[in-house]
């Protein structure tokens, strides 16, 4: 029995979920097959051995194809390969094809997975629920199954290896939807949101647009990304994109840290699967501490640039 | 322009979270329920910009049973014309999205809309689902929609950027923070919404593939460490050498 996965390819490159899910796969200790398309070099493909694949089915001749396509060729992958379990990653390419994925397999979904699949009894998948509050464990009752596994959730296994390549081609279809432009939102060198290890995030304690020099500095010594509460984006001090939270972005980086925020059951709950977090605020009753792994209570004005000494002087060391 | 919007029922943000029967089921003692912020704050206002601007009618539609009529009222005072309730409980995503199209496929629609997820679940999956049924084209997490005639100009978020995207309708777009602001309903919306139409459907004959076998909480964070303010560098260290994150 195969496991199939799906790999992004952005601009050449397999992305880094992608890379997890193939590991993930192969931590479920079956052959690992890897489908994926467009223009990326033969070396980047078999080097996906490192992540766990044995095989990579390369699908040449599309570049830029829509969900529905992506979904008849990992449909017809899976068909293929005979793969009983098909996984993808939980971020924007894999949550807009996984469920026509599996309306395609008549699949059973679970979507934002946390744990591998528990087979002791039947086939159960965990995911968090209530936005990062609870968790479930599914049953997957049907004998396909899809499964997107959530960013930064579970620990990676050493592997190495080098997978074949071969060429695969299924009948896309036609595209129902032409794309007119793509613009890129952050900064040249920074990490993406959803995707970086290390967060640095503020909120309407910082009074005002033009007091976040000292946030991007932070984040940029720090190589993370920038981050903000709801009413900030709202207001228009940051761009949009930023906001995490129940309505904005889920993300769970490795350290994130929160000046100047309440700490709203709301902001949480699109930042309480993060494994550290810090929180900096001048109030010591701020909802935020009790979510919080390290505090200072503490003026942002006077801390942060401290906090930002302190990271120069580390990297200077 | 007739648009349909797909709304579940989501407990409030700040419901406490806690399961009964052997945490098997969500109590939803002293709960408080909303129609899904996705659904209501982008879906819907969307869908009545559209509305108002080029003519044309808004239908909700729900999959669930009779206790979701409080929060289809809602969004009626909102200004939906109209409701559509499917009489089932939602088991699965792949239930719902088979009742949804099959509604969908029986009463034409250009558009449907529905929520990048629900807050409760949180599957992001009911709008593909529904596309893969229809066979229509799918656009997710949709920041910016605009409709001329019969071409949607749609805007959304990709890993690190954003795509501009053109189609024909009918499609189904899953909205995300952007495409509108939350409105308050006013008084007469209120009362308007006791009026207006609710039709009652009948399932049809869908299998549910997944179920939830059981819910648990996560462990209590264990009390947060403070350091102070005046030795501010500390945390660096505490990061880098007891945390090691940094
Ligand atoms: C349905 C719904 C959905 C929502 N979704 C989201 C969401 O997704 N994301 C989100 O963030 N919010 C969301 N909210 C809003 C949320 O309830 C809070 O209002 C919001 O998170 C507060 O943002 P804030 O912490 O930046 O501002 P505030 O609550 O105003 O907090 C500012 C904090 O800064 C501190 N402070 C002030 N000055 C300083 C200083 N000099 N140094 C250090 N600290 C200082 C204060 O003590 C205070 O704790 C939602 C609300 C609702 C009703
Ligand atoms: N029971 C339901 N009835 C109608 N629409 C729903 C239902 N459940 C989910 N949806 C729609 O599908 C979207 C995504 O839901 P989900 O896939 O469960 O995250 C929601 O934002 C709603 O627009």
């Amino acid at each position: 029995m195969a496991v199939l996965v799906f790999a992004d390819n952005t601009n050449g490159s397999i992305a880094k979920s992608s890379k997890e899910a193939i590991n993930y796969a192969h931590q479920m200790g079956q052959g690992v097959t890897v489908v994926t398309y467009g223009e990326i070099s033969q070396d980047k493909l078999s080097a996906l051995g490192n992540s766990g694949a044995n095989k990579v089915l390369h699908h040449t001749g599309v570049n830029r194809v829509e969900p529905s396509q992506l979904s008849k060729m990992v449909a017809e992958a899976a068909k293929a390969e005979s793969a009983e379990i098909v996984v993808f990653a939980h971020d924007y390419t894999g949550k807009s094809v996984a469920p026509l994925t599996a309306v395609r397999l008549n699949a059973g979904i679970v979507s934002g997975a946390v744990a591998l699949p528990d087979t002791s009894s039947g086939f159960r998948v965990r995911k968090a629920v209530f936005s990062g509050k609870a968790f479930a464990n599914y049953e997957l009752k049907s004998d396909v199954k899809v499964i997107s596994l959530l960013p930064n959730s579970i620990d990676l296994v050493e592997v190495s290896g080098s997978a074949s390549v071969e060429n695969f081609s299924a009948d896309l279809g036609s595209a129902g939807l032409v794309q007119k432009e793509v613009r890129g939102t952050v900064s040249e060198g920074g990490p993406v949101l959803t995707e970086a290890e290390l967060v640095v995030s503020a909120g309407r304690g910082l009074k005002g647009p033009e007091n976040w020099g000292m946030v991007e500095e932070l984040a940029e010594l720090l190589g993370a990304a920038t981050a903000c509460s709801r009413p900030v984006a709202d207001v228009g001090w940051r761009p949009h994109h930023e906001h995490v939270g129940q309505t904005g972005v889920a993300i769970r980086p490795n350290l994130y840290i929160a000046i100047g925020i309440s700490g709203a059951i709301q902001h949480l709950a699109g930042v309480n699967g993060s494994k550290v977090i810090v929180v900096i605020n001048k109030d010591p009753e701020a909802p935020f501490f009790k979510a919080a792994d390290y505090g200072i209570v503490g003026d942002a004005f006077e801390v942060v640039p401290k906090l930002i000494e302190a990271v120069k002087k580390l990297k200077a060391a | 322009m007739d648009i349909l919007v797909c709304i579940s029922k989501a407990p409030d943000t700040t419901a406490k979270i806690q399961f009964t029967d052997g945490n098997t089921k969500f109590d939803e003692n002293g709960v408080q329920f909303i129609v899904n912020p996705y659904d209501e704050w982008y879906a819907l206002v969307r869908a009545l910009e559209l509305k108002e601007a080029g003519g044309g009618s808004v239908c909700i539609i729900t999959v669930g049973g009779p206790e979701a009529d409080p929060v289809i009222r809602k969004a009626l005072a909102i200004g939906a014309d109209k409701a559509v309730r499917i009489d089932a409980q939602p088991t699965d995503a792949g239930f719902v999205a088979g009742q949804i199209a099959d509604y969908a496929k029986a009463n034409s629609f250009d558009l449907i809309l529905c929520g990048k997820e629900t807050i409760n679940y949180n599957g992001s999956q009911v709008g593909g689902m529904i596309a893969a049924e229809m066979d229509l084209p799918y656009v997710s997490q949709a920041i910016k929609l605009d409709v001329a005639g019969a071409t949607a100009t749609v805007e959304r978020d990709i890993q690190g950027g954003v795509e501009v995207l053109e189609g024909n309708t009918p499609l189904v777009i899953s909205c995300a923070k952007g495409m509108a602001e939350q409105r308050i309903p006013n008084m007469r919306g209120i009362m308007a919404a006791r009026t207006k139409p609710l039709e009652v459907v009948a399932p049809t004959d869908r299998p549910a593939l997944t179920e939830v076998v059981g819910y648990d909480l996560p462990p209590q964070k264990t009390e947060v460490k403070l350091v102070d303010p005046e030795n501010a560098e500390e945390l660096i260290n505490l990061l880098r050498n007891e945390a090691k994150i940094i």
